[in-house]
Order: structure tokens, then C-alpha cells, then sequence
């Protein structure tokens, strides 16, 4: 792919676009001529390849593209492919990778070499949250009564995948509090809530999306969500139970906290048109009632950034990953 | 009884204009995905999905289920036409499909195989209107030993069906595990053998190995015989149809054998194509003439089409029920419940009965419309063989290239191609069987993760696999087939006693 050159023409042609065509994308300065490809670092069925699947349906359903929109799913090596990717397509404003903490984590853990100073942020769309579960049948009504008897005895907590974030909350708990916690790695979340429901596990940490139907049936049981503040929904999710009624790690007495970021990023050296013209889309697929249902129905966390706020908010969160992975011991 | 009168109105459902004209299209579609190796029904479900998206969830549910089952249909074609498996599931339909093909069989071996699909998707559908959510409560008990017992069963059921030398068989075998362990081990979150390559870090992609193993190395061996197909050429009758289907009755026991290993297979889940082997393994042990498997028999036809199609419809119904996807397909399915704003699981069955209950219709209706237009098209597609052998060689290669770039958009997947044609061909000339390597390539990380995932939960103690019924069961299966040759061997010696042939050695 013609990087450098490429971008250049695609701008006379954007230019060239903006004299003939309407106002709107006049605006807009630069708009893709090709095909974009939307890179999700991780499988097909997953809260990001769903997510990723959903502005590209967005997309096209309300027109606010011209050109198609692409995914390619580069799950390999927990997401090392399609980061690796992005970072050797240097100056190709075609291609938008959506993030997971693996953005963090992969590169700490595996010690392949990128980190997201590789690539150029574009927006924080949302934050996915952490909610602690455990089997409906269970003895355990709050977090701490929990954790007073994961002292006593080791309790197994799944979760998916390996010096992820499931596995540093898991850590977190453990050293926060003293609790035993044996972290056992599945490949889906859908899987984890289902071993948590069939008993082979005492708990998870599952993100609301992945284990709230289970929630509804009956079967599981919420007792802390890992944010500073309780969830927005306030709909009652079960007879008794909203979102909003599950308390947060801190009122429960459990001194962890931990969001995963839900990012757009493009390949390094893009134009600060071509970030724009991304931005502005996003912005565009955020308005629109479909994205509104999926953040609701997955109880999202719809803070959103851009711009500076993004790129500081991201150096924060990669120290902190780096002093979580540090004391867990994951660092490769 | 409730679940026929919802069935009624899922029939109401499916039997709108739109509808119907949605499954055809579906089924057409995912016959044509079925046949390119590589573009499997997950992938094919991926891309189309953003376009359902304004469709109301049913018609979107109808269209990509089709594409299911015509992926499920469509993947028997290539596999006994070429020996080119189209999806990872027909791999075993190679076994003795191709060499009916060979014999101037093919319509009878592509007839066979239609019909064979639909029957076992037949049973998962009907299992699945009447006793979902006791299944479905079932599956819960599989934790990571019941599953590891599972997979345990499947190569022990592989070993000792095996024809060559044994020791020859477990050398491929371990060679598949070798490849299998590339890449991101999932359990400690670490890269192995990558040796830091980047391209490595994928680790070897059961289908690129597989179009490889079995379609290069196919053309390869064609090309050293003289550049034309094996065997006669196919004698095309639109009667074989009526010919092969009087003749499948004969076999019901194995059908309906074939038929409950697929659904216990698809529950649990392991998926279609373990499920297809097991079956062709079963097949090949209960057999009176077990040798004589691999040589074009038709029942080797028979059990793996109808264990993979009842594998890859009771597949849905974890996910339907749990939120749990029993495959790589209804992984994407389930992605596209949630983008319709519908939420798998539990509720499910609650709360949407229309959707529900216009998808198990529309399985019984796409499955019975899939087999219409496969078996119409059976003269068409035999007739490929006609085409002379240096034409259609060449176009075999550039189709397998796609569909090796396919799996992970990857050119390295191409070249990786090419060296598993040669190692497939090498294999070949030497004698050591190509499917014990398969199997362990396709179930090897996946034995393994459940393994250390078992050992996990015991903290290190081995009697996790035997601390239940269900557990224990399964792994004493898994041990008395493993050691059925000694056990038939031991027999044999006893004086005075002569057990028919070791023909399973």
C-alpha cells in the first residue's frame, strides 16, 4: 500500500469533492476514496469485534460514509497481529483499529513491540465496565462476605483470557484485601458466565453485556461493579434490581477499580484531516438510536474523548497498567 | 403440546414472501461459501451481517442460518469431487468420498452426502423443538475436565480406527499437536515457538493446513500420474438420485448412530468437526468390514455428512439458550443477536418467542429447500469432473490460494499453503496418514487448554477426570476404544477362541 503518496491524492480528490459537492462534505475537508479497513485485534463473537460490527452496520444503514467500511478480524497472538498491522501501515488514513485493554496489556505481557504511541488516537467511544458475580445459589450476598471467604478458603475465579483484564482484577482483589483467588483463563466471556452458572467457578468478573441474561434468569448474582460510580441504568433489570442498584466496589468495602477502553485509533504520520474526518464520524455514529441501545443494553460507560484529553487519559492508564502488571508479575 | 402450536406460528412467521425469498438466497449463497475452502460460514456470516442490519431481526436470523446450512451442504462438494475439504468439518467426507469419486461414483457419493446432512440436521432440529431446555440444562455440567474428556474420546476413538502402522499414526498425530501449540498459548497469555516472527504469532491455522495437507498435495500426486483425474469418468443419471436413495434405509442404524453423536457433540460443545470424525471412527469400528474403509464406501460418507450437519444445528441451541456459541459460525450469530438488540440466553425463549420459535421453523423449512437445490444441482457439479484435468488444476490452485488468504487475511498464509502441499505430499509417498495429524491440529490447543484448565481448578491433582459420573464416564469411553486393538488382540491369542480379523490394528 502507497502511504505517503496515496494520502496526498486522496486529499486533491477530498479537495476536488468539496468544490463540486455539497456543504456538508465541504466541511469535512477529506473523506476516504478507498475502502476502509476496520481492524478489531481480536475474534469474531467478541465485545469488540460486536461493537466494531455494529458502527460498520451503523455506518452504512445511515449513509455516513461514502466508501465502505471493512472489518478484519487480527486476533492472533491476543491481538499482537492487527496492532502490528496498524503499526506497519504508517501514513494510510484507510485503516481504524478499534481497541481493547489489550492495546495495554499484549505488549507488556508478550513483549512484542508496539505500544499506542505507535498509532495515532482518534476517540474514546466508551468505557466497558466490570461487575463481580457470583452463582445465584451461592452463600454470598455482598462483595465483602465474599472475600471473607475466599480468605478462609482458595475460591477459582474465571475469566477470559490470560494477564488480561480479568486477570489483573483478579490480582487487584487479591492483594487489596488477601483474598485467595485461583484465576482460571477461558477463551470467551459468554463461556466464563456459562462455567459460573454450571458451578465450575465461585465467581467472575464479567462485563455486564456478557452475563446480564443469566442475571435475568435468575442464575447469577451481581455484588459490586468496579467504577467509581454505580451504573446509569436505572430499568429494572431483574424483580428487584436495577444497574443502578449494584453497589461499587468502594461502597462494598473492595478497594479495586478498573474500566476498559473502547477506542478508535488510526495508523501513525496520518493527516489532522483525515483524524477529523474520523472524529467527526464517530461523533455522527454516537448520536444515532442504535448505538444509544447497544450502550444502554450493555451498560456502558459512555464517557468519550478526543484530541488531548484522549492522549493524556491514555498515558495515564498505560502507567497504570504498567504498576498492575508490574506487582501481578506479568511483565514479560 | 405447546411447542407445535409456536412451531405453527413460526411456520406463519417464515412463510412470508420476503421470507422465503430471504432463505433461498441465504441458501444459495452459503452453498457457494461452502465450496471455497477458507471463506467458511463464520467468515461468510461476518461479512454479510452489517447488511442485516436494517432487517427486522427474523428475516436476518432466516437469511443467516440459511447460509449456514448451505455452507454445511456446500462444503461435501469439493471434498469429494477434489479431495479438497470445503469446510473443516468435511475433511472426513474426504476419507472415502474422494475415492468414490475416483471409482466414476461421484453423484452417487454427492447424493449420499446431501441426503446425509439433512437427516442429521433433521434430528438436531427436532431435538432441539422438544427438549431444549433440558439439553440445554445439561450442557451446563461441562466444565474444562468434562470437555477435556470429550476431546479425549475423539482421539481415542481416532487411534485405534486408524489403518496404517499405529506407531505411524501417533508420529502424524504429534506432529499436529507440534503445529497445534504455535502461537498465543491462552493459558499463561505467552507466545510459543514463534521464534519472534511476526507472522508466526497467528500459529498455523487448521485451514490453511488443511487445503495444504489434502488439496495441494492432492494436485501434486495427480500432476506425477499424468495430469488427469484418477479413476473413470462420472457417469451423470438424474435416476442416481432415486438409485442411491433406495438404497440409504438400509443403513438407519447408522444414520440415527451418526445422528446422536453429531448432537452430543454440537451440545457439549465441541463442534462439527470433531463430531464428524468421531462418527466416521464409530463407523469404522462397528463395521463388519472396517479394512475396507478409505476404499469408497458409502457408508464413510454417511456418518461423518450426518454427524457434522446434526453437530452444526445442535450447535445453535447452546448458544440460543445459554449465550454459549457451540461454533466458530454461531460465534458470529450470536454477535449479530446482540446487534439486533436481542440478548442470547436464557430470556431468550421467554421473551422473543417469535424470533425463536421463526428460526426453528425456518430451520425445518431451510434445511428441506437446501436439500432441494443441492441435489438438483448433483448432475452439475459431477459434471466438473469432465473438465480436463489441466484446466481445472489451475483453477483449483488459484481457489485454494483464496481461501487460504481468507482465514486471516494473511499473504504468509499463502506460502504456508504451498509448504503444507509439499509436507502433505511427502506424508503421502511415505505412507503416514494425513487425518490423525489433522485431527490433533484442529483439537489439539483446545485438549490442551481444557487440560491445564482442569489442572487449574484441582490445584495439580489428576482425579479431577475421573471425580465424577459424567467425567468418569466419558473417560473410561475414551480408554476402552484406545485400547480396543489390544483388547481384540489379547482376545484373538486366547486359545481356542479366533476373533475375525485385526483389522482395526
Amino acid at each position: 500500500m502507497p502511504p505517503a503518496g496515496c494520502s496526498r491524492r486522496s486529499l486533491l480528490i477530498g479537495a476536488g469533492a468539496a468544490a463540486l459537492a455539497s456543504p456538508a462534505i465541504a466541511q469535512k475537508g477529506w473523506e476516504p476514496t478507498r475502502p476502509v479497513q476496520f481492524i478489531v485485534p481480536a475474534g469474531t463473537g467478541g465485545g469488540a469485534d460486536q461493537m466494531a460490527r455494529v458502527i460498520q452496520g451503523i455506518v452504512s444503514k445511515h449513509k455516513l460514509m461514502r466508501q465502505p467500511m471493512v472489518v478484519v478480524n487480527k486476533a492472533g497472538g491476543a491481538g499482537a497481529e492487527g496492532f502490528l498491522e496498524a503499526k506497519g501501515a504508517r501514513g494510510n488514513p484507510h485503516m481504524i483499529v478499534i481497541t481493547l485493554s489489550n492495546l495495554f496489556t499484549t505488549p507488556m505481557a508478550t513483549g512484542v513491540p508496539f505500544s499506542w504511541q505507535d498509532l495515532t488516537p482518534v476517540a474514546m467511544l466508551a468505557l466497558d465496565e466490570f461487575v463481580l458475580w457470583v452463582n445465584a445459589e451461592s452463600p454470598w450476598k455482598t462483595a465483602a462476605e465474599f472475600v471473607e471467604a475466599a480468605k478462609r478458603e482458595r475460591l477459582k475465579l474465571g475469566g477470559t483470557g490470560s494477564k488480561q483484564e480479568d486477570q489483573i482484577i483478579a490480582v487487584a482483589i487479591g492483594k487489596a484485601t488477601g483474598a485467595q483467588l485461583t484465576y482460571v483463563p477461558y477463551r470467551g466471556g459468554g463461556e466464563v458466565a456459562v462455567q459460573l452458572v454450571g458451578k465450575h467457578v465461585e465467581a467472575t468478573v464479567n462485563n455486564p453485556i456478557e452475563a446480564v441474561t443469566h442475571w435475568r434468569s435468575g442464575a447469577l448474582r451481581p455484588l459490586c461493579v468496579f467504577d467509581s460510580q454505580r451504573l446509569s441504568g436505572t430499568e429494572k433489570m431483574t424483580e428487584t434490581m436495577a444497574w443502578s442498584d449494584i453497589p461499587t466496589a468502594k461502597e462494598a468495602g473492595l478497594d479495586v477499580e478498573y474500566l476498559m477502553l473502547r477506542g478508535i485509533f488510526m495508523p501513525a504520520g496520518v493527516q489532522p484531516a483525515q483524524v477529523a474526518f474520523y472524529e467527526n464520524l464517530l461523533e455522527k455514529v454516537r448520536e444515532t438510536p442504535d448505538w444509544r441501545e447497544l450502550m444502554q443494553q450493555g451498560a456502558f460507560n459512555t464517557t468519550s474523548m478526543t484530541g488531548d484529553a484522549f492522549r493524556a487519559w491514555l498515558t495515564k492508564e498505560e502507567a497504570r497498567h504498567r504498576t498492575l502488571m508490574q506487582e501481578a508479575g506479568f511483565l514479560a | 403440546m405447546e411447542e407445535l402450536g409456536l412451531l405453527m406460528q413460526g411456520f406463519a412467521v417464515v412463510m412470508e414472501p420476503q421470507n422465503l425469498l430471504l432463505m433461498l438466497v441465504g441458501i444459495a449463497l452459503g452453498v457457494l461459501i461452502g465450496v471455497l475452502p477458507g471463506l467458511g460460514g463464520a467468515n461468510g456470516i461476518a461479512i454479510l451481517l452489517p447488511l442485516t442490519f436494517a432487517m427486522p431481526p427474523v428475516s436476518a436470523i432466516i437469511m443467516l442460518s440459511c447460509i449456514y446450512w448451505g455452507a454445511l451442504f456446500g462444503g461435501a462438494i469439493t471434498s469429494i469431487l477434489f479431495n479438497i475439504p470445503g469446510e473443516p468439518w468435511s475433511v472426513a467426507t474426504t476419507f472415502d468420498g474422494y475415492p468414490m469419486a475416483q471409482q466414476g461414483k461421484a453423484a452417487e457419493a454427492l447424493t449420499a452426502a446431501f441426503t446425509s446432512s439433512f437427516v442429521g440436521a433433521f434430528v438436531a432440529i427436532v431435538m432441539i423443538t422438544f427438549i431444549a431446555p433440558v439439553i440445554a440444562g445439561f450442557a451446563l455440567r461441562f466444565g474444562p475436565p468434562e470437555f477435556f474428556a470429550v476431546m479425549f474420546l475423539s482421539f481415542a476413538s481416532f487411534i485405534g480406527m486408524s489403518k496404517g502402522p499405529a506407531l505411524k499414526t501417533v508420529c502424524a498425530m504429534m506432529l499436529g499437536f507440534l503445529l497445534a501449540a504455535v502461537g498465543m498459548d491462552t493459558v499463561t497469555g505467552q507466545l510459543r515457538m514463534t521464534f519472534g516472527s511476526t507472522e508466526m504469532i497467528r500459529g498455523f491455522d487448521f485451514l490453511v493446513a488443511v487445503i495444504g495437507l489434502f488439496g495441494i498435495s492432492e494436485i501434486l500426486c495427480s500432476i506425477e500420474d499424468g495430469l488427469r483425474f484418477k479413476g473413470e469418468r462420472a457417469k451423470i443419471d438424474a435416476k442416481v438420485v432415486l438409485k442411491v436413495w433406495a438404497t440409504l434405509p438400509r443403513h438407519w442404524w447408522l444414520a440415527l448412530r451418526s445422528s446422536l453423536i453429531g448432537c452430543w457433540m454440537g451440545i457439549t460443545p465441541a463442534g462439527a468437526t470433531p463430531a464428524s470424525f468421531m462418527s466416521y471412527g464409530v463407523a469404522r469400528r462397528m463395521s463388519k468390514n472396517g479394512a475396507s474403509f478409505g476404499k469408497g464406501r458409502i457408508e464413510g460418507v454417511i456418518a461423518p455428512e450426518t454427524a457434522a450437519h446434526a453437530a452444526g444445528t445442535s450447535a445453535l441451541l447452546p448458544m440460543l439458550t445459554l449465550g454459549v456459541p457451540g461454533s466458530p459460525t454461531a460465534a458470529v450469530l450470536l454477535g449479530g443477536l446482540i446487534m439486533w438488540g436481542l440478548q442470547p440466553g436464557p430470556m431468550l425463549f421467554v421473551e422473543q418467542k417469535d424470533f425463536v420459535w421463526g428460526l426453528i421453523a425456518s430451520m425445518y423449512l431451510g434445511n428441506v429447500v437446501g436439500l432441494i437445490v443441492v441435489l438438483v444441482a448433483v448432475p452439475w457439479f459431477a459434471a466438473i469432473l469432465r473438465v480436463p484435468f489441466s484446466i481445472i488444476a489451475a483453477i483449483i490452485l488459484v481457489v485454494c490460494a483464496i481461501g487460504a488468504f481468507t482465514v486471516s487475511n494473511a499473504e504468509f498464509d499463502i506460502t504456508l499453503m504451498l509448504l503444507f502441499g509439499i509436507i502433505g505430499y511427502v506424508l503421502k509417498k511415505l505412507d503416514y496418514p494425513l487425518a490423525p495429524l489433522v485431527l490433533a491440529l484442529v483439537l489439539g490447543d483446545r485438549a490442551e487448554e481444557a487440560f491445564r484448565q482442569s489442572l487449574l481448578i484441582s490445584q495439580g491433582s489428576l482425579g479431577v477426570f475421573f471425580s465424577n459420573w459424567l467425567v468418569s464416564g466419558i473417560m473410561a469411553m475414551g480408554f476402552a476404544l484406545l485400547l480396543w486393538p489390544a483388547i481384540t488382540w489379547v482376545l484373538g491369542r486366547l486359545p481356542g477362541r479366533r476373533i475375525r480379523g485385526p483389522a482395526t490394528a
